[in-house]
């Protein structure tokens, strides 16, 4: 390699490496630090090395629940969000003739994200509320006499919150992977007798692996590290790893809040690690 | 010219707004200078939002002729930038206990008692720590716990008056229960009811962990499940208990929700979510606002039980401010004890530190309705005018007198803070 070829790789790094390195790494440094120091309990930070925030987060059944009630979210919304998505986005690639309309209602799909994730959220709960359209709607129809309880401040709403939020999250890389495979192949394939599921199962899945890929890092990284939703449309029913360690800060508990933010990061990290062993979205990308 | 005539004069200046006139009838000219200094001025008073307001900011800023922008964050929002980012703040609101974590981290200035001009109309709650000739609670941090510390540039609080204080209080209150009487049907005067499982699927409750956990103990203790030594400093028995209980609730369904913010516990109310709540009494006015009724507890004290929780906010100096900055912070407090503020926090329901100057920025009427708890004696309007109740209502839990004389515990940060906060978590995810 060329000092030349070395040079020119380094200033592609460059733009990535200066917002990274002030906004990401070095942040992350300091919460490592003060994840292994002791504190006075009210904000105030002894130099002192100990592996307790740890021990207490490890040894606490309470951090256990937690991962588990994100995860239950994160998987769901994963589920629902890359079905729905897959869908979508299929429709639109090999449904709709026009490029331009396709173009067109692609665009479409991302008009509802003209507005805030919080308008988005709690424009729900009028709608799923006791006396919300849905159970006054139902109830005017006369097909319950209660209203539906569990349609609000519940798992159901969140998830409902969720999904409606990161849809596009999937959309988007799925369309993408899916527009870049060659009709040509599908027209080739029914020529040999292939059926529909057969080109589903045979071409379109495998070639927008890719595609769910990347939208299922996107997902699982926003609900991992999300503890707005979860608060607000359960009604505080259920807790979140960040909404945890939100609370902890909001007490000064700095180190074991830190200690929580760098399991979770790890988490989250393995979790990404693990998708990209299914897909390698490198290559297929450069494909 | 000594410096009081000198700011005598200044005031006039801005207040008339012929500064020129003004300077020609003052002799040495000197008020055009501080005019001109000050006007560069910017005062940044970060706080919590039903607290800080922009309505009071742009009155002080109009009167005093500098800037004063207005920052809000929730409570734990701000106590964290208080502390990691204290020269981002010029005046800090805080609650007793943020003024006590503030003066321990060192992020504060002692304010001097003798330049507070109100300072000897105080309410005795804030100079003795009584009221009406009872002592106040001291369950949790009263605003007379965290009020004074020991010298300027003290890192410890002084029990009692001393020449330094933390803070200057500029707005309190007693918070309750608020509930929909025409579902309950009788009228709710002790905090068991919120854990009554006759409202099982119907209630909610603050989720604010050091808050929340006072209004959960206050409802143990009136139920006669739990006794507590001091609700503000519990053992990690009593959190125990507390928890387990509240845990039991959740699961037999007791909770509809809980709420954090003011407009949470306002939505859940208003859109029959919840018949019974922990509540603020703004909120409360804010539901029948929108027609829906809505009561606001009296809790009154009785056998040892019961009581409102009551919190205090005040203004404390950064410790950064210095020269005409500082300066200009004096003033800012003193104008916030001239009676304009506190009107207009009465107004919403919430008290004055120093009633006889809000007193006479109030309609007779006004203070009759909010202080001395007698019926409207014409139709009551918020601070911005809008039409609240109508004449001849009386407040929720009686007179200013009925409400502060019965705070039986005051917001906090208890010892235990961590592990409260752990078992707090512990109730949500169950």
């Amino acid at each position: 390699m060329s000092p030349g070829r070395n040079l020119v790789g380094w200033l592609n790094v460059t733009p990535l490496l200066l917002v990274l390195i002030p906004f990401f790494v070095i942040p992350i440094c300091v919460v490592l630090a003060v994840s292994f120091v002791e504190t006075d309990g009210f904000g105030g930070l002894y130099p002192v090395f100990t592996l307790d925030n740890y021990a207490m987060l490890f040894r606490s059944d309470l951090t256990l629940r937690l991962y588990a009630a994100t995860l239950k979210f994160t998987l769901l919304t994963l589920l629902f969000t890359s079905v729905i998505g897959f869908w979508v986005a299929y429709f639109l690639v090999f449904h709709v003739r026009s490029k331009l309309i396709a173009m067109g209602l692609f665009l479409v799909c991302t008009v509802p994200f003209w507005t805030s994730n919080i308008v988005r959220m709690i424009s729900w709960i009028p709608l799923l509320g006791k006396e919300g359209l849905i159970n006054t709607g139902l109830q005017g129809v006369g097909i319950i006499n209660e209203p539906l309880e569990f349609l609000l401040f519940s798992s159901f709403s969140v998830v409902v919150a969720y999904v409606h939020q990161l849809t596009i999250f999937m959309i988007v890389p799925i369309f993408n992977s899916m527009a870049r495979i060659d009709k040509s192949v599908v027209e080739a394939a029914l020529d040999a007798g292939a059926s529909r599921l057969d080109i589903m199962r045979m071409i379109i899945l495998p070639m927008s692996r890719s595609g769910i890929a990347l939208g299922a890092i996107f997902v699982t990284s926003i609900v991992m590290g999300d503890f707005f939703v979860v608060k607000v449309m359960s009604g505080g029913g259920t807790a979140s790893v960040v909404g945890a360690f939100y609370e902890d800060v909001g007490v000064l508990q700095y180190p074991t809040a830190a200690a929580s933010a760098i399991v979770l990061t790890l988490v989250v990290m393995l979790l990404v690690a693990a998708i990209l062993r299914v897909v390698d979205i490198r290559k297929e990308i450069t494909q | 010219m000594t410096k009081e005539k000198n700011k005598l004069s200044r005031r006039q200046v801005l207040k008339t707004g012929a500064g020129a006139a003004a300077v020609a009838a003052s002799p040495l000219g000197a008020p055009l200078i501080w005019a001109q200094e000050i006007k560069d001025i910017e005062l940044r008073h970060v706080g919590v939002s039903y607290s800080v307001v922009k309505a009071i900011g742009d009155q002080a800023a109009k009167d005093l002729g500098f800037k004063v922008t207005m920052q809000n964050l929730d409570t734990s929002a701000s106590i964290n930038r208080f502390i990691t980012q204290p020269n981002t703040v010029d005046i800090a609101d805080l609650e007793g206990w943020q003024a006590k974590l503030a003066v321990q981290r060192g992020v504060i200035q002692g304010i001097e008692t003798k330049r507070v001009k109100e300072f000897d109309n105080f309410l005795p709650i804030f100079t003795k720590g009584e009221f009406e000739g009872a002592s106040i609670s001291r369950e949790g941090i009263s605003p007379y716990e965290a009020l004074y510390m020991e010298g300027k540039d003290s890192t410890s609080l002084h029990d009692g008056v001393s020449d330094w204080m933390t803070n200057v209080p500029q707005v309190y209150n007693a918070d309750s229960i608020g509930y929909r009487p025409d579902l309950v049907g009788h009228e709710v005067t002790e905090w068991k009811e919120l854990i009554d499982p006759k409202f099982s699927g119907k209630a909610g409750i603050l989720d604010v962990p050091a808050i929340g956990i006072m209004d959960a103990a206050l409802c143990m203790e009136s139920a006669g499940i739990v006794s507590y030594g001091n609700k503000g400093n519990m053992t990690r028995e009593e959190i125990d208990m507390t928890i387990d209980k509240l845990i039991e609730l959740k699961r037999a369904g007791h909770f509809r929700s809980t709420w954090t913010t003011f407009d949470q516990s306002v939505q859940l109310m208003a859109a029959g979510e919840v018949e019974i709540q922990s509540m603020w009494s703004p909120a409360v006015a804010a539901v029948r606002v929108k027609d829906i009724p809505c009561t606001y507890a009296a809790v009154n004290k009785k056998d040892g039980k019961e009581g409102y929780r009551g919190w205090c906010n005040g203004m404390g100096l950064m410790k950064h401010l210095e020269g005409k900055k500082l300066e200009a912070a004096y003033e800012y407090i003193n104008w916030y004890m001239s009676g304009w503020q506190g009107a207009f926090v009465s107004r919403y329901g919430y008290y004055s530190p120093v009633p006889s100057t809000a007193k006479k920025h109030m309609s007779a009427a006004e203070y009759a309705y909010w202080y001395e708890g007698k019926p409207a004696p014409e139709p009551i309007t918020d601070p911005y005018g809008v039409p609240m109740e109508p004449a001849g209502t009386v407040r929720d839990g009686g007179s200013f007198i009925d409400r502060v004389t019965n705070i039986s515990c005051w917001n906090t940060l208890m010892d235990e803070a961590a592990y409260m906060n752990k078992r707090w978590n512990d109730f949500k995810v169950a």
